[in-house]
């Protein structure tokens, strides 16, 4: 806008002022793409340090490094078949847990709060997401786990704990410490976040479409579930990336419930380690070079995963945008 | 009829449900924060702000750790906040859909959401080991790691609500363009980018994960940045993990502390944005 603005200026004016705007246009551009660039240098940035951190721990145990159930400081031979399997069964947890209520909170507020109370509730819900985890955490380890503790974990050992089969995810002792917990935790955690987006996709559905839907009859049931999904669903599931990825790398919460066991236990009732949780607790405290360098391997393997989830789900909410949603 | 009935019932069914979830989402919300209250305002007293903190067993306060989170946040903000603002800049003024702009935008999307914990472990390798001890500016800088993205994402969507108009009546006007940026429409949005940075405070105001490598903590008060100083979130991370019931009640006023400090953050940046009249 600025070069056209200067073509139609006359000629003589434009030549005494162009130097003084041309050097400020310069050094501002340049200023603007030099920040912007470091945006990326971070990221490349946290890339090269967790691969050069990564390297010694990965050319001793190679990629059987994933597969490994050990963890011993004492031999120095260590594994992440634990923090991973933790990582993951907890966020699938979360998963479980979060997806229909976060699908439930979208429904009522899109749907059918009264519009006074849209803002308020939108508010709240967001007001959830701000709550940073350490609270989280230890709300979590004072109040949540005595709870499922006492009566959560004894009425699932008594109910389907005895369920052949089935049964082995939820034997043994009620600790109030450990995998479930920690996967709670999380789906509270990444709830707000899960809802917020369905909120905004569901908001980009063309009244006329669930009018007309309304119109022939429809519930809001067979609204949402023949209309809104159907148009939405690229922006869900983006959605449902994103809080994925938030569970994924969540850190202080799940350390202070999970129990912090380096073992593959089939039941989720028992402690267990997430990358997240391995790094808080230990890093500090990893004594020697292969230890350490075990534990930002860990970290590298949470980046990959994290860095795809994301990703998905960033392209995906990138093709609703772009009008690709039905 | 019969079929109609079963449409009914199915949607009496979900509108409950739906009803359900919301009340059950709300419900945590009241809870968390009742017992902080309940925990917390017990443990508030002017020693809180007056000592530090203490070895188990002895009377303390949490002086230290105010200290050092406010500290490392007004310093990661100061760097944050003109680094993100540049680069939100860039997005919504001279990037005009070429393929940098594209893949900055998309890098910085990752970058909102990465873990935390990831910072820290990045910011541990380039500071802490080549300057061979913890310290409050690692911290500082692992927290405006974190801020950056948040305040170039709300720069770039306020910076693209500014009409178009206000742009060309600059331009017609022989402004240069870093002119039109600067006085215009940075004035124009200035409340929107207020209200950016006013979140991205209260979201690094809370992080724990990443000072653990970094800023680590500090039994005693200090205010030397190169060296490693106290923080609530960690502080509350270690008291509250510990057996000792003094140092448990610590952590718990900490928490309310912060908690108290991010709530006023969030409900005042959206009061400021309603204010000046944007709507998020």
């Amino acid at each position: 806008m600025a070069a056209e603005a200067e073509m139609v200026a006359i000629p003589q004016a434009a030549a005494r002022r162009r130097p003084a705007g041309h050097a400020g246009d310069a050094v501002f551009h340049g200023l603007t793409v030099f920040f912007a660039l470091l945006v990326l240098t971070i990221l490349g940035g946290v890339i090269a340090s967790l691969v050069w951190g990564a390297l010694p721990a990965l050319r001793k145990f190679g990629f059987g490094f994933i597969a490994n159930g050990a963890w011993n400081p004492v031999t120095e031979n260590f594994g992440a078949l634990a923090p991973i399997y933790g990582t993951l069964v907890t966020s699938l947890i979360a998963m479980l847990i979060g997806i229909p209520v976060a699908f439930g909170v979208a429904l009522f507020i899109t749907e059918l709060c009264p519009k006074w109370l849209k803002r308020p509730l939108g508010t709240m819900i967001e007001l959830l997401a701000a709550i940073p985890s350490i609270i989280y955490g230890i709300w979590g380890l004072f109040v949540l786990a005595p709870f499922i503790q006492e009566y959560v974990e004894p009425a699932l050992i008594g109910t389907i704990g005895k369920v052949p089969g089935v049964g082995a995810l939820f034997a043994g002792p009620p600790l109030g410490i450990g995998v479930l917990t920690a996967g709670f935790i999380l789906a509270i955690m990444v709830l707000p976040f899960i809802a917020s987006v369905m909120r905004d996709v569901f908001e980009t559905v063309p009244p006329m479409l669930k009018e007309s839907a309304y119109g022939i009859g429809a519930t809001t049931t067979e609204v949402m579930w023949r209309v809104v999904l159907p148009f939405t669903r690229i922006g869900v599931v983006g959605g449902i990336l994103l809080g994925l990825g938030r569970a994924l790398g969540e850190t202080m919460a799940v350390t202070f419930v999970i129990g912090n066991s380096h073992h593959v236990h089939a039941s989720i009732l028992q402690p267990g380690t997430t990358i997240s949780a391995a790094l808080a607790n230990e890093f500090t405290e990893a004594v020697g070079d292969l230890y350490q360098s075990s534990l930002i391997a860990l970290g590298l393997i949470l980046f990959v995963i994290t860095f795809i989830v994301l990703a998905a789900a960033k392209l995906m909410l990138l093709r609703l945008q772009k009008g690709a949603g039905a | 009829m019969q079929l109609y009935d079963r449409r009914r019932l199915t949607n009496r069914v979900v509108v409950g449900l739906s009803l359900a979830a919301t009340a059950f989402g709300l419900l945590f919300l009241v809870f968390v924060l009742a017992t902080l209250l309940k925990n917390g305002v017990g443990a508030l007293s002017i020693t809180l702000f007056s000592q530090a903190t203490p070895p188990p067993g002895s009377q303390g306060g949490l002086i230290n750790a105010i200290f050092g989170s406010v500290a490392m946040t007004a310093i990661a903000t100061l760097v944050g906040t003109p680094t993100g603002i540049l680069a939100g800049t860039f997005l919504a003024e001279y990037a005009h859909g070429s393929r940098l702009g594209e893949f900055v935008r998309f890098i910085n999307d990752i970058l909102l959401s990465a873990p935390s914990i990831i910072v820290g472990l990045f910011v541990y390798t380039i500071l802490v080991v080549p300057m061979g001890h913890f310290s409050a500016w690692a911290g500082s800088v692992a927290l405006a790691i974190i801020m950056i993205p948040v305040i170039v994402r709300t720069t770039e969507d306020m910076l693209t609500l500014v009409p178009n108009t206000l742009r060309e009546a600059a331009a017609a006007l022989g402004a240069p363009k870093w002119k039109i940026v600067v006085t215009v429409i940075y004035r124009s949005a200035v409340q929107g980018m207020l209200t950016g940075v006013l979140l991205a405070v209260a979201r690094i105001s809370g992080e724990t994960a990443p000072l653990l490598f970094t800023a680590l903590n500090n039994q005693f008060w200090s205010t030397d940045l190169n060296r490693p100083m106290a923080n609530l979130p960690v502080v509350i991370f270690q008291f509250a993990m510990s057996p000792y019931v003094d140092w448990q009640t610590l952590a718990w006023a900490g928490a309310l502390l912060i908690t108290a400090a991010i709530l006023v953050l969030n409900v005042g940046a959206r009061l400021f944005a309603s204010w000046s009249g944007l709507e998020k």
